[in-house]
């Protein structure tokens, strides 16, 4: 459990199309969401593949993406979320206690 | 603009080639870009890499029917179109009709962390998606190397960029890529490693404090180019790439004479005139006339009804005009009439390539049938280099067929030429010397006419003045120490003025002597008309006289008849 529970974390993964990269990134985000968020996050996960019009929105440039757009400031992680401690540090997300 | 498209005198099967639209350079390249391929564009910051760019886009979508992607990775889509607004390019329009797109990928890498493996397919979805919605044959990624700062896993990107220039290949768009100038290799971080088609250099060198860009295509697969190192241009109209190194001595000649503005110098050249197309250099020294020569030149060209391009590198138009004007010559006229154009720059202003370039396409904007360069003394700089330009100024102006003037300082003390002078003296068809004349303590204008290829040119030096209504040249007067100019010449005159003015007076003279004697005489003849009216008046009243006495004496004898008695 997060020490500010009363943030809702907005997240976006970009992905493009069902490839190794996209789905251990998807696995990985939703492992790392129940540990750290549990309660507090949603995530869309957006296909450029489907909707290539979106990519620039986001400044999307590497695959798979990562966007916090809520709370702010924006925050990019890219790669496949292998590195959780990374992904926490890129998240501004504390781990919760015991596990760091 | 397309006019370099294709060169016809090109056999065998070429690689097909893309325009870029880019005066100049389709012809360096024989045509232009490898179509469907990529091609590395390098320089240094400031070199004019993605204006280039940007123009082979923008031609490509108004005069081929090309549309094509920018990508940005340094300026942002508003910014691209303001920096080309100025060229007369409307780039939202082209957006708007979708002609072209604009995408600006921005990476920030303080924002951005990385978790894992990655790769590029963003950008790859970005581009393919940009491509398919304009159906676009090309595209500039300006310049891709910005991502080498913004993602920390160089092998990544590397192996991504050489995934995404095969993937442009397969595509079949042509493409641009800017790159930085790296030290000791073309780009700063080896892109010349992945497009190998085509690689072009640009360059902005300083030399004697002035700048001059150049052009060089360093490679080019499969197809010859011109390998030299070309300047190019960027001002108010774009690029502009001079693209002299053929230029042959194959023109059209003309017997055609253009009168020089200056009667008395049209009787001294055979022909009464310049050959049409041909060179002419007017050197002289300080205040010898020569930028007047040339007004008049260029007077007589406007009156005619043919254009004049004036380019003056040492006075400003409005001077010229001004100054000319005292010796009668209106320019302004012809001014309004647009049949004059001056272009007026200092010579330290550009690099000799610049002004050659500059030269070029006013010839090819303003078309004109004669050019004044005034001076071309004030070209300062390597004397070679010096050689060289005018050498291609000369070539360019040949095979246009146009009648060039070229005016030149020359010493006036000593008649020794300058290196200026001796280079150009073998380029000029005609070459007219004007020169201070010192004598009797005064110094006065005389001219002769130094050479003259094919015709027949006076071998007199003659004095010439400046005068209100124009210029003059004057009769020559030889006297016991020489020719007479100036005051000597005008006291010759003067002298042979009062000398027949004696004539005159003698003549007259003699004239009124003639008519007394005349009158004397008739005088005379009058008296003895007069007298011999006398005599015979006496006679005549003698013989009334003798006749009465006559009568008289009857008339006693009568008388005394009848005293006497008798009786007839």
């Amino acid at each position: 459990m997060t020490d500010d529970a009363s943030e809702t974390y907005q997240l976006r993964l970009y992905v493009a199309g069902q490839t190794v990269k996209s789905v251990t990134a998807l696995a990985n985000l939703k492992r790392l969401c129940e540990d750290h968020l549990a309660g507090h996050y949603s995530i869309e996960v957006i296909d450029l593949t489907q909707n290539p019009q979106l990519a620039a929105g986001d400044q999307i440039l590497a695959l798979p993406t990562l966007v916090r757009r809520i709370p702010q400031p924006l925050k990019k992680v890219i790669g496949d979320l292998s590195n959780t401690e990374r992904v926490l540090v890129g998240l501004d997300i504390r781990p919760v206690k015991g596990e760091a | 603009m397309n006019a370099y498209a294709t060169r016809p005198e090109l056999n065998g099967p070429q690689l097909p080639k893309t325009p870029t639209g880019i005066p100049g350079f389709d012809e360096i390249t024989l045509g232009g870009l490898p179509r469907g391929r990529p091609t590395l564009l390098c320089g240094a910051a400031g070199c004019g890499k993605t204006l280039f760019a940007m123009t082979f886009l923008i031609e490509g979508a108004t005069g081929f029917d090309e549309p094509g992607v920018f990508m940005s990775f340094e300026e942002a889509a508003p910014d691209l179109a303001a920096n080309v607004a100025s060229l007369g390019y409307d780039v939202p329009d082209l957006v708007e009709r979708k002609k072209l797109a604009i995408d600006h990928v921005r990476i920030e890498r303080s924002e951005i962390e990385e978790a894992g493996d990655y790769d590029l397919e963003g950008l790859f979805v970005r581009l393919g998606y940009a491509i398919d919605q304009i159906g676009a044959k090309r595209v500039v990624l300006d310049t891709i190397e910005s991502l080498f700062s913004g993602l920390a896993n160089e092998g990544v990107l590397r192996a991504e960029l050489r995934r995404l220039f095969a993937w442009l290949k397969n595509k079949g768009v042509t493409a641009i890529i800017t790159a930085e100038r790296g030290e000791g290799q073309l780009t700063r971080h080896g892109l010349e490693e992945y497009v190998s088609d085509c690689v072009v250099l640009l360059d902005n060198r300083v030399q004697e404090q002035i700048v001059t860009r150049r052009l060089r295509v360093v490679k080019y697969r499969g197809s010859a180019h011109g390998t030299n190192e070309y300047p190019f241009l960027i001002d108010n109209h774009g690029i502009n790439v001079l693209p002299i190194t053929s230029a042959g001595l194959s023109y059209d000649v003309s017997q055609e004479p253009v009168p020089t503005g200056v009667s008395g110098l049209d009787a001294m050249l055979s022909t009464g005139g310049y050959f049409r197309g041909s060179s002419v250099l007017i050197s002289g020294g300080a205040g010898t006339g020569k930028t007047i020569f040339s007004a008049t030149f260029a007077d007589s060209v406007c009156q005619r009804g043919e254009r004049c391009l004036y380019f003056a590198f040492e006075e400003s138009p409005h001077q010229i005009v001004r100054n000319v004007r005292s010796v009668g010559i209106d320019l302004q006229r012809h001014l309004d009439r647009e049949l004059l154009h001056f272009e007026a720059a200092r010579p330290s202003f550009y690099g000799f390539e610049m002004h050659l370039t500059r030269m070029n396409r006013l010839l090819d904007q303003f078309r004109p049938q004669a050019v004044v360069i005034d001076p071309i003394s004030a070209f300062r700089g390597p004397s070679p280099e010096i050689h060289a330009a005018l050498l291609r100024m000369v070539d360019m102006l040949k095979t246009r067929g146009i009648t060039a003037v070229f005016t030149t300082l020359a010493p006036s003390e000593d008649r020794l030429m300058t290196y200026a002078d001796r280079a150009v003296s073998s380029l000029m068809d005609t070459w007219i010397s004007l020169h201070h004349i010192e004598s009797n303590g005064e110094r006065n204008r005389g001219l002769y006419v130094l050479k003259s290829r094919g015709m027949n040119n006076s071998n007199q030096i003659r004095e010439y003045t400046l005068a209100d209504d124009g210029v003059h040249l004057r009769e020559m007067y030889l006297g016991p120490s020489g020719m007479l100019t100036g005051s000597a010449r005008v006291a010759q005159e003067a002298q042979e003025r009062a000398q027949a003015y004696q004539r005159d007076q003698q003549t007259a003279r003699r004239r009124r002597e003639l008519e007394r004697k005349r009158r004397a005489m008739e005088r005379q003849i009058a008296e003895m008309q007069a007298e011999l009216d006398a005599e015979e008046a006496e006679l005549h009243a003698l013989d009334e006289q003798e006749r009465e006495n006559e009568r008289s004496r009857e008339d006693a004898r009568a008388e005394m008849a009848a005293s006497r008695g008798a009786v007839k």
